[in-house]
């Protein structure tokens, strides 16, 4: 239980100073996932235990040897099976790709590798990262650890999942309409999504790339920003990714005092229409704690208005939709992936491998997004979406002129019951507006923990800053962090059902 | 916006995809539910306004055209759902 409670940097330091081996560190989070998948079902895929063996010695060679000494050295970490691993499944939850091994490792996880982390496993997600519960996977249900009757949220809810039930401490998600920020929500974990262009999406599966972005899902936001560190920065491979120093606020991530210090005279601006009738009354509550909570620490908290959110979700739907459908143009049951069995024909076999390949909500948006970019709709939604999203990018820009950072929630309910999402696609695609905004101008944004609802579920909230600002973001996210304080932990949950069993049978 | 079965068998040519009767009729409807939403973005007057389409200011992102990767093609081939002498095998085209 005691390496459990370890931050992500603690169990490095650690192994670093020899106290523990890398193979007892991957066993034991290895074992801890084997005990809770039954309930939990956050992966889609191991590796073999000999090749986790082999890997776990190689890191212990390379620590010893002085090649591996990055903060998180040694640590095992879980990737969303949307983002490549040479030699290991990477299904996208479909069954298009069930039986897909990828020939290369994306940049983030050969970048994970050269730090010295461990690959534990591959975590589930909606298909192909479409859908905001984790229920339009076509190969496994995950389950909220907080209660099994909830969904996680998604896409990245295995990720999330996995880091919420303590199966593994650190998680790599994607983010493409507030796919990171929501499960991180549901499951009471931190999630970050960072700036358009910081990290490199080279091998991880496209659903819509003017949108998409790699990011890390952990238990604090220094674990978080450890990670990002190591997956950010340029990369040849993908041309959107910038130049620009990656400069992560260390002083203020270790020393609390530091980071509280920051906050004074930091202009935090909480958009009104965040708030509105769709916000459960708790989540405002929360929203409302909080921002008084950061006035009483020096920063100047302040109501705004972003008027353009009402129309969020339409562009951002119209875009995410017209890119999915030519990112998924790819399956064709030629080169990989699933090809229909008895089809006539070139044409028959396109149309029925990817009929059968894919699941409803990855049709639906195919069919949408081919019909907002074909002839004679193109202008009406397509063209209308993109220049919404210049407004609405401008928006933004004109409250980040006198505003470090926004505070919202980072969901505008607790997660909800498995079934109540899915019969609805608009209900569902409505659910994403707290987060979806961000995407479409580019921003970084962290979703943390900040409580729970009366159900007993996580809440989070969110903060968002500007593009590239990312050292803002986490001086503000780790000063709320430590004025919060530690909240309870699925595992506490655990011990607290272990306690009363045990002091039931003492009191018979 | 009315989606009736033209435009539908024409957005399932369009995106490669075949689907039942049934399905056609549902996805119809939703996606009929969802255009009438997204609608809403004509109460915007975007008159003049440019799309955007890349958030970032990088244009014309070049790199050296060298090869890095070594020669792949087994591993490559290895994931074809049908393949015959080192080739990929599609169903008669002509």
């Amino acid at each position: 239980m005691e390496l459990l409670r370890m931050q992500a940097e603690e169990l490095s330091g650690r192994i670093k100073r020899g106290e523990l081996t890398v193979w007892e560190a991957v066993n034991f989070y290895r074992e801890r996932a084997a005990l809770a998948e039954p309930e939990t079902g956050a992966f889609l895929s191991f590796p073999e235990e000999d090749a986790l063996k082999r890997r776990a010695d190689e890191v212990q060679e390379g620590i010893k040897s002085g090649r591996y000494q990055g903060r998180l050295a040694g640590v095992p970490v879980a990737v969303k099976d949307n983002i490549c691993t040479k030699g290991l499944r990477t299904s996208c939850a479909s069954k298009m790709l069930e039986n897909f091994v990828p020939a290369y490792d994306a940049t983030v996880v050969e970048r994970m590798q050269a730090a010295g982390m461990i690959v534990l496993g591959k975590t589930n997600l909606d298909e192909f990262a479409m859908g905001s519960t984790t229920e339009t996977s076509a190969l496994a249900r995950t389950k909220n650890p907080w209660n099994g009757r909830h969904v996680p949220g998604g896409s990245s809810g295995g990720s999330c999942a996995a880091v919420a039930a303590g199966e593994v401490p650190l998680a790599l998600g994607t983010d493409t309409g507030g796919s990171i920020r929501k499960p991180a929500a549901y499951c009471g974990v931190t999630g970050f999504k960072p700036t358009y262009g910081r990290v490199s999406r080279y091998g991880m599966i496209a659903y819509a790339s003017s949108l998409d972005q790699v990011g890390p899902v952990g238990r604090t936001v220094s674990d978080c920003a450890a990670l990002y560190e190591i997956i950010a920065g340029n990369d040849p491979r993908d041309a959107v990714t910038s130049k620009k120093e990656v400069h992560i606020p260390w002083a203020e991530l270790s020393g609390a005092p530091e980071a509280v210090e920051r906050l004074k005279g930091m202009r935090i601006g909480v958009p009104k229409e965040y708030l509105g009738e769709g916000t459960q009354e708790e989540v405002r509550k929360a929203v409302g704690e909080t921002a008084v909570l950061l006035a009483r620490n020096g920063a100047s908290v302040e109501e705004i208005s972003l008027p353009l959110t009402e129309y969020v979700i339409s562009a951002y739907y119209i875009i995410a939709c017209a890119e999915a459908g030519s990112n998924l143009a790819r399956f064709d049951g030629v080169k990989y992936g699933y090809r229909a069995k008895e089809a006539e024909g070139l044409q028959e076999m396109y149309r029925r491998s990817r009929s059968d390949g894919f699941g409803k909500e990855v049709k639906r948006r195919i069919l949408l997004g081919s019909f907002v970019l074909s002839a004679g709709y193109y202008d009406a939604y397509y063209l209308k979406a993109l220049k919404v999203k210049r407004l609405i990018k401008e928006e933004f820009d004109r409250v980040f002129a006198s505003f470090d950072c926004l505070l919202t929630p980072a969901a505008s309910e607790t997660a909800p019951e498995f079934g109540t999402s899915l019969p609805d696609p608009l209900q569902m695609y409505l659910s994403d507006i707290d987060t979806a905004g961000v995407n479409l101008a580019g921003l970084p944004a962290i979703s943390i923990p900040c409580g729970f609802g009366r159900n007993g579920l996580p809440l989070g909230i969110q903060f968002i800053g500007n593009r590239f600002c990312e050292e803002t973001l986490f001086c503000v996210a780790r000063a709320y962090e430590e004025l919060r304080g530690a909240l309870p932990a699925v595992w506490d949950k655990e011990d607290e059902r272990r306690e009363c069993s045990a002091g039931r049978r003492k009191a018979v | 916006m009315q989606m009736d079965d033209t435009i539908i068998e024409r957005m399932e040519f369009l995106a490669k995809l075949s689907l039942s009767s049934a399905e056609r009729e549902r996805a119809g409807k939703e996606i009929e539910k969802i255009l009438s939403y997204v609608e809403k973005l004509n109460e915007l007057d975007t008159d003049g306004v440019e799309p955007l389409v890349h958030i970032l200011p990088e244009v014309n992102v070049f790199r050296e055209d060298t090869v890095t990767n070594e020669d792949g093609r087994a591993m490559a081939l290895s994931q074809a759902p049908l393949q015959r002498e080192g080739q990929y095998v599609v169903p008669k085209t002509v």
